[in-house]
């Protein structure tokens, strides 16, 4: 292996290590405020991360993940809340739901994904099977029907008023304050899901999906299941909603049925797309579009006016058109594109100005 | 008796304004092979203009025929413009510039009109006249009409002149159009154009009663998807029997299934598509989808 392509296979653990580093400073230059902000960013970096093995790696688009990150959320809140917890609100839950004194909400993260994985894994058969045009009609209308319903279902939802849930306080004995925790909690499970996904796209996994998006009768050809992998990239991506809307209702301590609007999992299509579809690096900038986007959009900073409450709406939706037609890799393309440019120059540089073509370092994944 | 059929002809009703942007959709989807998912967003857009043009004291036909002309330059526009630059590029691409196109049109119109809501008048009298027993308002029978008789005339444009010809053929064949001397890319901003006018009868249709705001077409665009799907989503004719149909069945089960009643219509109504679906992937009139290796 020479130097060059050691150099080359360093860079995104670096890149990996170093948004480590800055994740675990962050918070000593912050407010109890913007830590919330930036848990909210870990809280969708998992969700995009999600959206992006499912259109990005598996090509299928999903307009309804807002959805499955509210089923995790209700999953979470019940289960933390208990059956005296749902008795307090006057709720009288059915006997079905084996909701007992109510768990720690840490470990109600695993089951609310398990549950959403599942869900989505049961809702991905019969959708999957449409394809294409009507899987997006099917998602869309899955987000639709989501709020709906949770109102419909108010003897265990709580109805339009929601749950209320407690923050829970910092285990361990640690001495650091509950936001600060869960802070630290939602970015490690951000990192460890990341790595994760990593792990999945690089592989069979990821290789299978690829083949199907980019050309379902080769994949066939070569024996890949595409009704199989398809469900299973559509449980995957549900699973990590879920994860993501067990933190959510954690963090926040509410969930209601507007927590959860159709804008929502377009917003998060949009902002898997404006990150980078099919390529992990860019879910991270997705995510703080996600978050800061809608309030900086309507305050600019260094204007001295504010646009209407609109403005964000507006700013997405062009961003989102520009991007496709201007820069298709999104923000992880532009990344591409500049290491790109970087690794031509240094060449140029050390080989002394003889002509070299410049070797593409585009990789499919 | 009178009573079920009162509710099958307000479902009509309700299911012609479906047909209108199911037909919009088709018509888009027939020529581009893209699903317009920021159709029912320049419908509402459109509709808006409808509003501030009678506010500015056009009368309601006047206002009307007007807002069809801004829709067409309107929609063309939005091809030649936002679309065409992603034209040849896959699917997904595409789906994602109108749902992009989606988001900021309904921030758009916010921004302009406000999120409140307004009301939009009606040109029909709010009366009702009885038929054999049965209740019928003039509302439901005006929407009805228009709708049928905008449907009528599309119908026989494309039948009947050069031009609907022409744009046939564009959605027949890019390419052996092409070499006939059709210019397409024109063909295909014409097809937006139809289908934005289309919307926008859409939307002023549904505006009196469902009253006007921003978000005025989401849930009918997902019925009107829901409609084309179910008709098949290259037919045309299955996109209207498609939209009557789901505005009946909306309003009989809503009426007649206790547990479904006001609130659980559009999942119901999905439910039903999706089994459908799954009996007959290509819609009641579509054509099935051959795939070569």
């Amino acid at each position: 292996m020479s130097w060059r392509t050691l150099l080359r296979k360093s860079i995104a653990p670096a890149l990996f290590v170093f948004a480590v580093v800055v994740v675990a400073l962050l918070p000593r230059f912050m407010g109890e405020f913007r830590l919330l902000q930036f848990t909210l960013v870990a809280i969708y970096v998992i969700a995009l991360l999600g959206l992006n093995i499912l259109t990005g790696y598996s090509g299928q688009i999903s307009l309804g993940h807002g959805a499955f990150v509210g089923v995790g959320a209700y999953v979470a809140a019940l289960l933390s809340l208990g059956r005296p917890g749902l008795e307090l609100y006057m709720l009288d839950p059915p006997d079905w739901i084996p909701i007992g004194d109510g768990m720690r909400p840490v470990f109600t993260i695993p089951i609310a994904a398990l549950v959403t994985g599942f869900v989505g894994f049961i809702i991905g058969i019969p959708a999957l099977r449409l394809g294409g045009i009507s899987l997006a009609l099917a998602t869309l209308a899955i987000a639709v029907s989501f709020p709906i319903l949770m109102k419909r279902f108010a003897e265990v939802t709580g109805g339009g008023g929601g749950l209320n849930l407690n923050l829970p306080e910092t285990p361990f004995g640690w001495d650091i304050s509950t936001r600060h925790w869960l802070y630290y909690e939602a970015w490690a499970i951000a990192g460890i899901l990341f790595v994760a996904a990593w792990v999945m796209v690089r592989g069979r996994l990821g290789r299978a999906w690829r083949s199907i998006r980019d050309g379902e009768v080769a994949a066939v050809s070569s024996g890949v299941n595409p009704a199989l992998y398809e469900t299973l990239a559509f449980g995957v991506s549900s699973f990590y909603a879920g994860v993501a809307g067990a933190l959510l209702v954690i963090e926040v301590s509410f969930v209601n049925p507007d927590t959860f609007p159709v804008s929502l999992s377009i917003l998060l299509l949009a902002s898997a797309v404006i990150g980078g579809l099919g390529a992990l690096s860019g879910v991270i900038f997705g995510a703080l579009v996600l978050e800061f986007l809608p309030v900086y959009a309507q305050k600019p900073p260094l204007l001295p006016f504010d646009f209407s409450t609109q403005a964000p709406s507006v700013v997405f939706g062009a961003g989102l058109i520009l991007i496709m037609i201007l820069l298709p890799g999104g923000f992880a393309g532009l990344l591409r594109m500049l290491a790109g440019v970087f690794n031509g120059a240094v060449r140029r540089l050390i080989e002394g100005g003889r002509q070299v073509p410049v070797s593409s370092t585009r990789r499919n994944g | 008796m009178a009573a079920f059929l009162q509710q099958v002809v307000s479902g009509l009703a309700q299911g012609a304004i479906f047909a209108s942007l199911a037909l919009a959709l088709v018509l888009i989807y027939r020529s581009t092979d893209v699903l317009n998912f920021a159709q029912g967003e320049m419908a509402t857009f459109t509709t808006f203009v409808a509003w501030s043009l009678m506010n500015q004291g056009l009368s309601y036909w006047p206002a009307f025929a007007l807002t069809l002309v801004i829709a067409f330059v309107g929609g063309a526009a939005v091809e030649r413009i936002i679309i065409r630059p992603v034209e040849h590029r896959p699917e997904i691409v595409i789906v994602i510039v109108t749902i992009g196109l989606l988001i900021a049109l309904n921030g758009l119109t916010g921004w302009i009109w406000g999120a409140e809501v307004k009301a939009f008048d009606s040109p029909f009298p709010n009366e009702t006249t009885e038929v054999a027993g049965v209740v019928i308002s003039y509302q439901d029978l005006g929407v009805l009409c228009v709708c049928l008789a905008t449907v009528l005339v599309l119908w026989a444009f494309f039948r009947f002149t050069t031009l609907g010809l022409v744009m046939r053929a564009v959605a027949n064949s890019q390419d052996a159009s092409r070499l006939m001397g059709v210019r397409v890319g024109w063909m295909l901003a014409l097809g937006w154009g139809l289908a934005a006018s289309l919307g926008a009868v859409a939307g002023m249709m549904a505006a009196p009663t469902a009253f006007l705001d921003p978000n005025l077409m989401l849930v009918i665009l997902i019925y009107s998807f829901a409609a084309a799907v179910l008709g098949g989503i290259d037919s045309p004719v299955g996109a209207v029997v498609g939209g009557l149909t789901l505005g009946v069945l909306i309003n009989v089960l809503g009426t007649y299934v206790d547990f479904i009643g006001g609130e659980l219509r559009l999942p119901a109504a999905l439910t039903v598509l999706l089994l459908v679906l799954l009996v007959r992937p290509q819609g009641l009139f579509g054509h099935r989808v051959v795939r070569r290796v």
